[in-house]
């Protein structure tokens, strides 16, 4: 019953999103009829996805014995004993917080080391040389973050031994740290005058063992099928049809041919929105994601995890209502996005005016801007794929961003401005938009005349201090850093494009870094050391400068007592609530960023159109 | 707990889920892959007279009139390095943008100088990854003129040819149409071996 | 009470800016230019510092004929200047006017607080020594004697005498009231006059702890402290600032880049980003935040209600649960005796005089209203109840009965369940036909009284309970937005129920026990509820310790006034609603303006990034949609908007925005309307006709 509501307010939602979109672009710029159905076959996968796992989740987090532990039970008891953590030991949220920040730091050394000693491990067929020492340590903070911003080329920097040992755990492990997270949250805003919100060694491995793994195996299996490669043999050799005499002597008869495990690293990467490719090329590299049909899935895992976590939340809210505003609010702020960003992809390209170009969209290619696009996805799932994986904190591409028109290259950076919410990464998408809930919250309950409330639990001057932390580092890390890379010349010779673009790239590059995307404007040479540096930094404070206030504003709330709900109480889950919420995520945004990209994205296009 | 209470559960657990996940599940997806889908997992290689000549699912660069060619590719240091893929990276607002398009424009034009149709997109841009195995049917239609010329064949028995190779978006609604330049040219080249030209 | 009472009292306005008033906070906002006083406010501190560094740049600019690079002419810096104090100094009118109409307030206060002659009893004899003391030197315990024309020297009680008295200086309400001995009534305040007859008062407070230096102290503004809910506010606005001064700041590293990479024009000029940031912080709500509060404390004191603390007038704000005493607030306060019903084998008239011996001492409405009714009924006069030997055992909250001992008998009268227990100790039983009666009376919604002498049930007093006209409209109106009222009554529950129906209230708690009534306030409590109640006996006191919003009456015991959090002064339990709606505005106002204010901001942008960057990307001059005329006038415009915007709020901040009770969605939506939207889109024809005068004077 629940799931038809939560169906027909989704599907509502998308018509109401549709006819304004016919309404607002009629006639030629309209969005084709394919796209939109595109968009709704996409969003009805997530939801249809999102629902049942979401609720399974639910019990994952609440240690409510799921089919699934039957088998994996006696792993988990011997991992916890082994571990020397009891089960039914809570902690308080400062117990919570060192537990994240020493396992995550943890985590990065040990990575880094992987990475500094390749060229003396096994499995390493290419012979590659270690990193070097700030090219390492980016890598090492970027993967652990759950950022997987990559500085360097997967297929020419790291050995199949670092790519399985190093980035392939840590994409299982930042994952499973951003939802425990969020479980410590969703317990401080249940639970009633406790101190403790669960414990974080039982929270990690339950998620691990119990989504993570199973979900990953199956996806890795299915990517396979559809051509992903997956293998620990090295490179062979292919020898061209049609030698090329034009080019070099290397590449005049053949190439090596890059492989690896690649499909047991997509699948994780992209089900835990870590999305570091295996690939430079990322997910555009036709080895990672062979197919529309992988296109389509990979696309749904990019979703499927944070999508489901507003379900989790409305179950463990016992109010699934809740969770559903909370999905509304990511989907109304998604499909305009996308269907935007679709649009200005499939126009003409205005620098190549003029030129003997045939850009129409027809019934034989996919025409728009196709620099940096893939010929199998056409502009309509390149542009879909960009806005997803920056409205959640996946970061894998199927296109070269950089080389979007300057409004479809504003979308992507404008989905990671308003601080990875709409959807974002597992578990972190969800507390920072809870985060912007809060703010909704306490306008809403000023405006009707009481100390605002949400769920219960009110909300006072330290949750508000937290929740400022939260909408703040990330935001002022992106003015800050790209104000200081634009002002020095280590910062400006990285640019890769002329004018304003140079400009967006810089911008978009601390956006990914400090909200733990992991996209690019590829045309940022990035693994310099300032950059490299300055990232590693940008990604640590995104990360744990948000983690830690979070769990306090978690401990804090979970000490409340909860009041009843009343007609008094504002509800939360109403669509005029919905819409109040959007609108504050729209303004913070809007406001803070506005200058930035009018001086980026905006003046690029607007010069375009005129001289 | 004392004070280093998170030591232990931190060693431990980084451990056993380095082993877990990154050896375990890794080495276990190999062996089901290679049991059930050993092509695609080594990288769906395809074999002439016994020779690799590439992949399904990778690009290879054509400069003979008589092939189809692929799109340009921003691999370094030569087109289509499959052991480095890379886009352009080139802004929409980059000159350089421009004038590679118009060099590319040029060559085709000096390849099938009577063909004035306008180029599709496809054709003169480089792919996210450089190792794009497609162009679009309109990409491979308008190179048809060529094609038939170097091949001496009848342009439409070529068209005909890349009508078979054509791929409409998967259910009908996702993805673009494509076709996949290594097959077509392999095809065309088997064609031709097998019909002697009428020439 | 009448129907007056139950609507806003005080719903005539003041004016709300008389000249004095006016006068003294010119001089106010000028004085409020101290940093120190300016640090509170971090908001207006920002536009303070940044006003006088554009004073800074404007007096170098016109020494030199020239404004630093990117910033026009050294007459447009000379304008922002201006026009920034402007700002700051508007806003500091706003927190001095919110003062002034404080201060107005407590110096008619001040002026009741007059040191009076008091004359001291040695003891609480009327003809004991009086020696002749300065009403500032009585301390609390000491017993004086007030006539008729005496101003009452200081709070206290009354242990002896009746006088009427006139509080018009405290309530406003110039009709004396009377103050007797004993009773709800035996609290009087300083500062007052007696009228007629004479008091022996116990002082009960020190000299500069009483109600008026209380309020005066509240009123100015002196002892306001900021309310959770206002810090939270401060956090936020904090926050914004913080934000908004990184984007600023960021912008000219950002404008710089994009110079170099184009070649054309200069980086933003350091004039025209400290008005960008003044835009863009939250100024409107900033420097309305601490008006709106002492508007609100003196919107409650208009009202006659004192609260001890903003917190206490915020958490009015999230009261759901009202516990109302019936009698006063439901009902009028004298139920009326209307009928005596004799238990079987009992004469009409033995019925009657019993009860009416058993009233002759009671002072109460009720009592009296019984020796009326004996009088009408049977002729039965009063008798003087000491010449009968008689000793009066009065009413007590535990035994919930009174009555007479007489030489041969006892008589009591009381309710039902203590009349009984009275009975059976003494070996008797209520027969059945008299407990059809009583039920029979209960039903109806009045109150049996039930009568007995030693261990036999005389009959039934009914007593009638009369619903106050328009009660029931009310608390419909506070369902609506949320807001449980429940009825405190000491009768049975079939009486409660059918009162309490009759009024219209959610709930109620019969035979209500002071121990229960606490134990009533826990119960919600701990469901999370906030809970407000009135009282004013001593009984009461530990309920109104634990509300969380508890108005004392004024006339209401020491005890039960020091319980509370807040006191009303025209004792009108009625009140309560009025308090809790005064909280509520407080919040909504502030909601309201931090919404507008920041909603403004999407406006000034339209202004002011096109025209800051008119020379380096003359491209996004199509931003600029409202055909503003100039650069500098479109940035001159957004910061003379933004200070006006100010000035045109003052009246929103000092009145409050409209409450009407609702469900919290409809209040929301409304607001977000008005004050969302409206925020959104009004700052934009504004800023264009500004612009119109700016072109059309040529100022820039």
């Amino acid at each position: 019953m629940d799931t038809l509501v939560a169906a027909g307010a989704v599907l509502s939602l998308l018509l109401l999103v549709y006819l304004f979109f016919c309404a607002a672009f009629p006639g030629e710029t309209l969005v084709s009829l394919q796209s939109n159905l595109t968009v709704v076959v996409y969003i009805a996968l997530v939801t249809a996805l999102a629902i049942p796992l979401g609720l399974y989740i639910h019990r994952v987090f609440f240690g409510e014995v799921p089919v699934v532990r039957r088998v994996l039970d006696p792993v988990e008891t011997a991992l916890l004993r082994l571990a020397g953590v009891q089960k039914d030991t809570a902690m308080d949220w400062k117990k919570y917080a060192v537990s994240v920040l020493v396992f995550n730091g943890a985590g990065v050394v040990l990575l880094y080391l992987l990475q500094r000693f390749q060229s003396n491990l096994p499995l390493n067929p290419g012979q590659l040389p270690s990193p070097s020492r700030s090219l390492a340590f980016n890598t090492a903070v970027s993967f652990v973050t759950n950022t997987n911003w990559q500085a360097y080329s997967g297929e020419t920097t790291l050995s199949y031994l670092v790519q399985m040992l190093g980035l392939t755990v840590q994409n299982f492990l930042s994952a499973a740290t951003g939802m425990a997270v969020l479980a410590a949250l969703i317990r401080g805003i249940v639970q009633k005058q406790t101190s403790t919100l669960g414990n974080f060694w039982v929270d990690l491995v339950r998620i691990v063992l119990y989504v993570l793994l199973p979900l990953s195996f199956l996806f890795a299996l299915f990517l396979v099928a559809n051509g992903v490669v997956q293998t620990l043999d090295p490179s062979p050799l292919t020898s061209w049809i049609s030698p090329s005499p034009s080019v070099g002597e290397m590449g005049a008869t053949g190439t090596g041919v890059a492989l690896g495990p690649v499909a047991s690293q997509v699948a994780i990467k992209q089900l835990g929105t870590n999305g570091g490719g295996f690939f430079n090329a990322n997910s555009a590299h036709p080895f990672e994601n062979p197919t529309a049909l992988s296109n389509l899935l990979q696309m749904v895992a990019i979703l499927l995890l944070p999508a489901s976590l507003c379900f989790t939340f409305g179950a463990a809210v016992k109010d699934k209502r809740q969770g559903i505003a909370l999905f509304s609010t990511m989907l109304a702020l998604f499909v305009p996005a996308a269907l935007y960003c679709i649009w200005v992809e499939s126009q003409p390209h205005p620098l190549l005016a003029g030129l003997p170009i045939d850009h129409t969209a027809s019934q034989l290619m996919s025409g728009g801007n196709m620099e940096g696009k893939e010929v199998r996805f056409g502009t309509d799932l390149s542009a879909l794929w960009a806005t997803a994986t920056t409205a959640a904190s996946s970061g894998s591409v199927n296109a070269s961003h950089d080389s979007f028109l300057p409004m479809g290259g504003m979308v992507p950076l404008w989905m990671i401005l308003l601080g990875e919410i709409v959807f974002g990464g597992v578990g972190s998408g969800l507390y920072g938009l809870l985060a912007y809930v809060l703010v909704a919250v306490l306008l809403a309950g000023l405006m009707v005349g009481r100390t605002p409330e949400y769920l219960g639990k009110k909300i006072e001057a330290f949750e508000m201090k937290m929740v400022s932390l939260v909408i703040l580092i990330p935001a002022c890390t992106v003015l800050v850093a790209t104000a200081v890379a634009v002002s020095i010349p280590q910062g400006t010779s990285a640019v890769g494009n002329p004018g304003p673009h140079g400009f967006t790239e810089v911008l978009y590059a601390f956006a990914s870094a400090a909200n733990n995307n992991g996209s690019a404007f590829g045309g940022l040479t990035a693994n310099g050391t300032f950059y490299t540096t300055s990232i590693a930094i940008a990604m640590w404070i995104g990360r744990f400068g948000v983690i830690v206030p979070v769990l306090a504003l978690a401990g804090s709330l979970a000490k409340k007592k909860t009041t009843p709900p009343g007609l008094g109480t504002l509800p939360t889950h109403s669509t005029l609530f919905v819409g109040l919420l959007i609108g504050v995520i729209l303004l913070v945004g809007a406001l803070t960023f506005i200058p930035a990209l009018a001086l980026g994205p905006v003046v690029e296009h607007l010069s375009f159109t005129s001289p | 707990m004392n004070r280093f209470y998170a030591l232990r559960p931190t060693l431990v657990l980084l451990g056993i889920f380095t082993l877990l996940t990154g050896v375990i599940y890794p080495l276990s997806v190999t062996a089901v892959a290679h049991a059930a889908f050993p092509k695609q997992a080594h990288g769906s290689l395809v074999q002439r007279d016994g020779k690799v000549v590439g992949s399904d699912l990778i690009g290879q660069p054509f400069a003979d009139p008589k092939y189809f060619w692929s799109r340009p590719s921003a691999t370094t240091p030569f087109e289509y390095n499959a052991g480095s893929s890379s886009a352009s990276n080139l802004g929409p607002s980059n000159p350089a943008l421009r004038q590679r398009v118009e060099e590319r424009i040029a060559a085709l034009r000096a390849a099938d100088p009577e063909n004035l149709d306008p180029i599709p997109i496809d054709l003169v841009t480089t792919s996210a990854s450089g190792l794009d195995p497609h162009i679009s049917p309109a990409a491979a239609l308008y190179q048809v003129s060529r094609v038939a010329k170097a091949r001496g064949l009848a342009p439409d028995r070529v068209t005909q040819l890349v009508y078979t190779f054509v791929k409409r978006p998967a259910l009908g609604l996702l993805g673009a149409p494509h076709v996949n330049v290594l097959h077509l040219n392999l095809a065309l080249d088997s064609m031709v071996e097998n019909q002697p030209s009428t020439k | 009470m009448s129907e007056r009472e139950l609507t806003n009292s005080n719903s005539a306005r003041r004016p709300l800016l008389p000249m004095p008033i006016f006068k003294r906070a010119v001089v106010g906002a000028f004085t409020k230019l101290d940093p120190r006083k300016m640090v509170k406010n971090p908001v207006m501190l920002v536009v303070e510092v940044g006003s006088a560094f554009t004073t800074v740049l404007a007096i170098s600019a016109l020494i030199s004929g020239k404004a630093e690079p990117g910033s026009g002419s050294a007459w447009f810096v000379l304008l922002v200047a201006v026009w920034l104090w402007f700002t700051v100094l508007f806003a500091n009118f706003a927190e001095a006017v919110a003062e002034g109409r404080g201060k107005a307030q407590a110096d008619s206060l001040r002026s009741a607080r007059k040191s009076v002659k008091a004359r001291r009893l040695a003891e609480a004899r009327r003809d004991a020594s009086i020696t002749e003391v300065d009403s500032a030197n009585l301390t609390a315990g000491a017993f004086v004697l007030v006539e008729a024309g005496d101003v009452i020297p200081g709070d206290g009680e009354i242990v002896e005498g009746v006088a009427s008295v006139n509080e018009s200086a405290i309530t406003g309400e110039s009709a004396p009231v009377i103050r007797e001995a004993g009773g709800d009534h035996s609290s009087v305040t300083g500062g007052t006059r007696v009228i007629s007859d004479w008091l022996i008062v116990k002082i009960t407070q020190n000299p500069g702890e009483s109600f008026l230096d209380r309020m005066i102290g509240m009123v100015e503004g002196a002892k306001r402290r900021k309310t959770p809910n206002e810090i939270v506010l401060d956090i936020l606005l904090a926050g914004l600032t913080i934000v908004f001064l990184l984007v600023t700041a960021t912008l000219y590293p950002f404008s710089k880049y994009a110079v170099s990479s184009t070649g054309q024009g200069d980086p933003v000029g350091l004039t025209v980003l400290v008005a960008l940031l003044v835009c863009l912080i939250p100024t409107t709500i900033g420097g309305l935040l601490s008006a709106i509060g002492i508007a609100g404390m003196d919107r409650m004191i208009q009202a006659n209600v004192l609260a001890t603390s903003g917190r206490a007038v915020e958490a009015a704000g999230d009261v759901d649960v009202l516990l109302l005493d019936k009698t006063g607030t439901i009902t009028l306060g004298n139920r009326q005796a209307t009928e005596f019903i004799p238990a079987p084998g009992v004469e009409e008239k033995d019925l009657a005089d019993a009860a009416q011996l058993a009233s002759l001492a009671d002072e109460t409405p009720e009592g009296r209203s019984i020796v009326v009714l004996a009088k009408e009924r049977f002729g039965l006069r009063g008798r003087d109840v000491t010449a009968l030997g008689a000793r009066f055992v009065p009413f007590t909250a535990q035994t919930r009965m009174s009555g007479v001992d007489l030489n041969d008998r006892q008589i009591r009268k009381g309710a039902t369940d203590a009349v009984e227990r009275f009975v059976t100790n003494l070996g008797g039983q209520v027969s059945a036909e008299v407990k059809k009666q009583i039920h029979h009376v209960a039903k109806d919604g009045a109150t049996p009284l039930v009568v007995a002498q030693d261990n036999r049930v005389l009959g039934v007093v009914r007593l009638k309970d009369i619903v106050k006209g328009g009660i029931k409209a009310r608390f419909s109106e506070m369902r609506n937005a949320g807001i449980v009222t429940v009825m405190i009554t000491g009768d049975n529950a079939v009486t409660a129920a059918a009162i309490a129906a009759e009024a219209g209230v959610d709930d109620y708690l019969a035979n209500a026990t002071p121990e229960m009534k606490l134990a009533r306030i826990r119960d919600y409590q701990s469901k999370g509820h906030i809970v407000a109640m009135t009282g004013d006996g001593t009984n009461d006191a530990p309920a109104l310790a634990q509300a969380d919003v508890a108005v004392a009456m004024g006339t209401g015991t020491q005890a039960a006034k020091e319980a509370g959090n807040m006191v009303d002064l025209d004792s009108n339990p009625t009140k309560l609603l009025q308090v809790v709606e005064i909280g509520k505005q407080m919040l909504m106002t502030r909601g309201a303006l931090t919404t507008f204010s920041v909603a403004n901001d999407v406006s000034k942008y339209f202004a002011i990034i096109p025209a800051a960057f008119a020379a380096t990307y003359p491209s996004l001059g199509k931003l600029n949609i409202l055909h503003l005329h100039s650069p500098a006038s479109a940035i001159l415009s957004a910061v003379i908007f933004n200070a006006l915007i100010l000035v045109a709020l003052i009246p929103v901040a000092l009145r409050g925005v409209r409450y009407r009770p609702a469900p919290a969605a409809e209040l929301l939506r409304h607001n977000l309307l008005v004050y969302g939207l409206g925020g959104l889109v009004l700052p934009f024809p504004c800023i264009k006709l500004i612009d119109m005068i700016i072109a059309a004077l040529r100022l820039v």
